[in-house]
């Protein structure tokens, strides 16, 4: 069928089964707008600011498995996005991300908003592509929806100038892709597999180290199975928060930075690492010439080049994690899950010795305890964003997580302002759940603006607001490091939470109680409308456990034992 | 794993399309790697172009660098080369005025002649491993060369 370049958009769309885009229309892409108007096979979210579309795109996509859309003008709408492409590249979420251009005739010529960008979205997309022909456009409309998933996932970015959406040309969409030079290697060699079944048949303190990549493969019930079956711990990067569920006995906890005693400890002591889907993170490894050191290394990854980039493999499994770990599976027989009796005692051993906990304070909320009190009231039947800072790392720590997709968070980027956008495209995605932001009285400021889309959209996300009066992070390092000079890090001064809810129309709560939390949650939950509920908490509390930058990750600063002081 | 700087030179088959080009390079810069030389060129009757690159790295740097290389949507392939045979041209314009025969019995040596004569400049060239052609460099300084240009390596495997 001949149609115009901006109804080939839509059409793409509809083939691809999008059922919401999120956005921010301006003079490059509006014969794409105008096209959207005219359509009713899928909703467009408006939101406030660019940078908040690409973030909601990403919570849509990460809670419902599908490729995110978002749509953008040209100029500073897209420079206001490349924030967005960077958190989704960095944590490898497929997005289809499009923006206009000025035309091919005014570029190159400085003209009203013109950036060159894809010149600027190269290095923080998987791929992106700049249309300069109009044939050209179903071709490579389907190539970014099928670069974007498959493989590792990540973000393609497609620039259209402004002529090109409204020329006319043949659009069909079923064509076969012949991508001779992309062809993502998804099945685990057979050999390197069963040399891996027979190191961990061998290995007396073998560990599980799972990553986001299991996520991302849809693996989580078939690496849970593995788990199962083995009887081997596993420790979880903050990427794979519920990959499996929190009351698993042989989930130890999260690791890294943050993560548990007895999660760095295990990691420490262990004789062989089973990485599923992980990069090694230098938040995760700490030094890395003390990360496990006695240990040997299986990586199983479907990225070639996070094997060996950073931490040496002796079993690299190049792979989809899926199929790797269903092969994998087959063999399990080899595996006595015995052998590992001892291991597990030790690992009981480490917890017992410091758990995983926080001290309650007689005047002020502690900021885990409203964490902990959210999974409580809620647990499965809320899905979880978070912005970045304490907070983030404290839900990471302290929610009981009971399942694969229930966790939206900005991790490899650290992208304060990503929790609010990202729990509107959760809420999009999966509208059955309580959709929570926790965030931070520094990181909700970034991105207040999405008060409007939630009301307008009637899209009732809550956001808890862990209210320190502090860029709390920041504040803890200084205070560690910096010899407590809080350089630029009090936030004393602040709106009034509740009044700037309101004054969007939506509904705020100010709590210094654990009843008062209680009820007001109960009552946002009621009154399905967004929410910020400013929670007053101890202004000077630190995250703990910390391994500090670069220091190794069996030399934690532990919480102080009550008394201790 | 040893982790010592040494030279590589490796090849990239393209796709040729707009700005691939700076693909390869914004890895190399975004990533910290160092290109020392780079030649790129059409690959005859096909879509394809040939990128030479000399770099240089510890063997992991290398490894990571083949990886990502491979994980640009348009490269084709990644040769990293052990054995193969590696030629490099240079161009130099030198006063009419030196020692002419002298210049040509050099250029010889390293499988190059005076290709163009002018009214004040004679313009020779030569072609060899890149080693050699830093030696050649190194001789020719004594005719005061006015100016020099490198092709960059160029290589094929065994």
């Amino acid at each position: 069928m001949q149609i115009s370049g901006a109804q080939m958009v839509i059409e793409a769309f509809i083939a691809e089964g999008v059922d919401t885009v999120f956005g921010y229309p301006g003079g490059a892409i509006m014969n794409v707008y105008d096209e959207i108007y005219k359509q009713d096979k899928f909703k467009h979210i408006l939101n406030r600011h660019e940078q908040a579309s690409v973030h909601a795109a990403e919570g849509y996509s990460k809670a419902s498995g599908k490729v995110g859309v978002a749509m953008i003008t040209s100029g500073p709408g897209f420079t206001n996005a490349v924030t967005g492409l960077a958190d989704a590249y960095m944590d490898s979420i497929p997005l289809v991300v499009i923006s206009g251009q000025v035309p091919m005739s005014l570029i190159g010529t400085d003209a009203f908003q013109e950036i060159d960008a894809v010149g600027i979205s190269r290095s923080c997309t998987k791929h992106n592509y700049l249309v300069t022909d109009v044939k050209d456009l179903p071709r490579i409309l389907k190539e970014a929806f099928y670069i974007a998933r498959t493989g590792r996932p990540g973000p393609v970015h497609v620039d259209i100038p402004k002529d090109i959406t409204a020329q006319i040309a043949e659009f069909d969409y079923d064509i076969e892709l012949d991508l001779e030079t992309y062809k993502p290697h998804t099945k685990g060699n057979p050999r390197q597999i069963k040399k891996a079944i027979e190191a961990i048949a061998k290995a007396k303190r073998p560990l599980f180290y799972l990553g986001g990549g299991i996520i991302n493969a849809n693996a989580a019930y078939e690496v849970r199975e593995l788990i199962q079956k083995t009887g081997i711990p596993a420790v979880e990067t903050f990427m794979a928060r519920g990959v499996l569920s929190y009351d698993d006995k042989l989930l130890i906890g999260m690791l890294g930075m943050h993560g548990s005693y007895a999660s760095n400890m295990a990691m420490s002591e262990t004789d062989l690492v089973i990485g599923l889907g992980v990069r090694f993170d230098d938040r995760v490894t700490g030094k890395l010439s003390e990360f496990a050191k006695n240990a040997d290394v299986i990586h199983v990854d479907i990225d070639p080049a996070s094997i060996s980039k950073l931490v040496n493999a002796d079993y690299p499994i190049v792979g989809d994690v899926k199929n790797v770990v269903s092969d994998m599976l087959e063999q399990v027989g080899k595996i006595d899950s015995e052998n590992y009796e001892s291991w597990r005692e030790t690992i009981i051993n480490f917890d017992e010795l410091h758990p995983l906990t926080f001290h309650e304070d007689s005047e002020r909320l502690k900021p885990q305890w409203v964490i902990k009190r959210v999974g409580e009231l809620l647990g499965d039947d809320a899905n979880i964003s978070t912005d970045v800072g304490q907070h983030q790392m404290w839900a990471g720590q302290f929610y009981p997580f009971t399942r694969p997709r229930q966790f939206v968070s900005s991790s490899g980027l650290g992208t304060m302002g990503f929790g609010f956008p990202a729990a509107i495209g959760v809420k999009a995605a999966s509208p059955e759940k309580t959709s929570i932001n926790f965030t931070g009285d520094g990181s909700i400021l970034m991105n207040v603006q999405e008060l409007m889309t939630a009301v307008e959209k009637k899209i009732p996300v809550i956001n808890i607001i862990l209210n320190n009066n502090f860029l709390g992070m920041v504040r803890q390092w200084q205070t560690l490091f910096y010899d407590k000079r809080h350089a630029e890090t009090d936030l004393s001064v602040q709106p009034d939470f509740v009044k700037l809810a309101e004054a969007f129309g939506g509904i705020g709560y100010r709590v210094k109680t654990k009843e008062e939390f209680d009820a007001a949650l109960k009552d946002a939950v009621e009154k399905n409308i967004v929410a910020f509920i400013e929670v007053i908490v101890h202004r000077m509390e630190n995250v703990m456990p910390m391994v500090p930058s670069g220091g190794s990750l069996f030399n934690m600063m532990l919480l102080e034992k009550k008394g201790d002081k | 794993m040893t982790e010592e700087n040494q030279r590589r030179v490796v090849s990239v088959i393209v796709i040729n399309e707009a700005s691939v080009l700076s693909r390869i390079t914004d890895l190399f810069s975004g990533r910290g790697y160092n290109i020392t030389s780079l030649t790129v060129a059409p690959i005859p009757d096909s879509r394809y172009s040939r990128l030479t690159i000399v770099t240089a790295g510890s063997v992991r740097v290398i490894e990571q660098i083949t990886k990502q290389l491979h994980k640009l949507i348009p490269v084709l392939r990644v040769y990293e080369h052990e054995d193969m045979v590696e030629k490099e041209m240079a161009m130099i314009k030198v006063p009419i005025t030196e020692n002419l025969s002298d210049i040509n019995i050099l250029c010889e040596a390293y499988n190059g002649k005076i290709i163009n004569t002018g009214e004040n400049t004679i313009i020779a060239m030569v072609t060899d491993e890149p080693k050699r052609i830093d030696n050649f460099l190194k001789a020719i300084k004594r005719y005061n060369p006015k100016e020099i240009v490198r092709s960059g390596a160029i290589a094929l495997e065994r």
